[in-house]
């Protein structure tokens, strides 16, 4: 999974069957806090919005999964609002032991 | 998925028989700024009403074929929507 921030939304009249009433949600992928240049146009599954940093699943056969299809092109799901990530600093870990 | 702006079309007479009927669009990569980011790909078209100058997005490799009826065939990018609205708020 990746952690993500959602940047906008994406609507399309014309498109798949399987995007009929989906929410698209432009993510911005993050690093260490810092957004990246790469982003996913994800399929939201828990109510995310703007502004927010999320977990995005991006694997096809579990994202299939969690909408109960045997097929469809669908791959990236945002799956869970982020409260906090704690990570250190590269270099900063304690010696071992 | 990414988005794409679709800049052409490509047609193939001589192509696999699982490609038979297929639409084929050449889509440059877009960023959310929606500038051009990144090789342009041929991607087979799954929604049948995309053509030069949709803004859309697509779905690339495994997920591609998933598009595609029936779901085995030889595409690696697939064009899944015609985009309305990108709506980023500042």
């Amino acid at each position: 999974m990746k952690v993500g921030r959602v940047i906008g939304t994406v609507t399309s009249t014309v498109n798949h069957e399987f995007f009929d009433g989906r929410r698209l949600l432009v993510c911005d992928l993050v690093d260490r806090g810092r957004t990246t240049n790469d982003y996913l146009i994800c399929v939201d599954r828990v109510g995310a919005g703007v502004g927010e940093t999320v977990v995005i699943l991006d694997e096809g056969t579990s994202a299939r999964q969690m909408f109960a299809i045997e097929t469809g092109p669908i791959r990236s799901v945002v799956v869970g609002i982020v409260d906090d990530i704690h990570e250190q600093e590269t270099g900063t870990e304690p010696p071992p032991l | 998925m990414k988005l794409g702006l679709v800049r052409g079309a490509v047609v193939a007479t001589v192509k696999t028989p699982a490609m038979d009927g297929m639409k084929l669009l050449v889509v440059q990569p877009l960023n959310t700024a929606q500038e051009p980011d990144g090789d342009v790909v041929v991607a087979a078209d799954a929604v049948f009403q995309a053509g030069r100058g949709d803004l859309v997005y697509f779905v690339a490799s495994r997920e591609a074929a998933e598009a595609m009826e029936p779901q085995f065939v030889p595409v690696d990018h697939a064009i899944v929507g015609i985009v309305d609205a990108v709506d980023i708020p500042t």
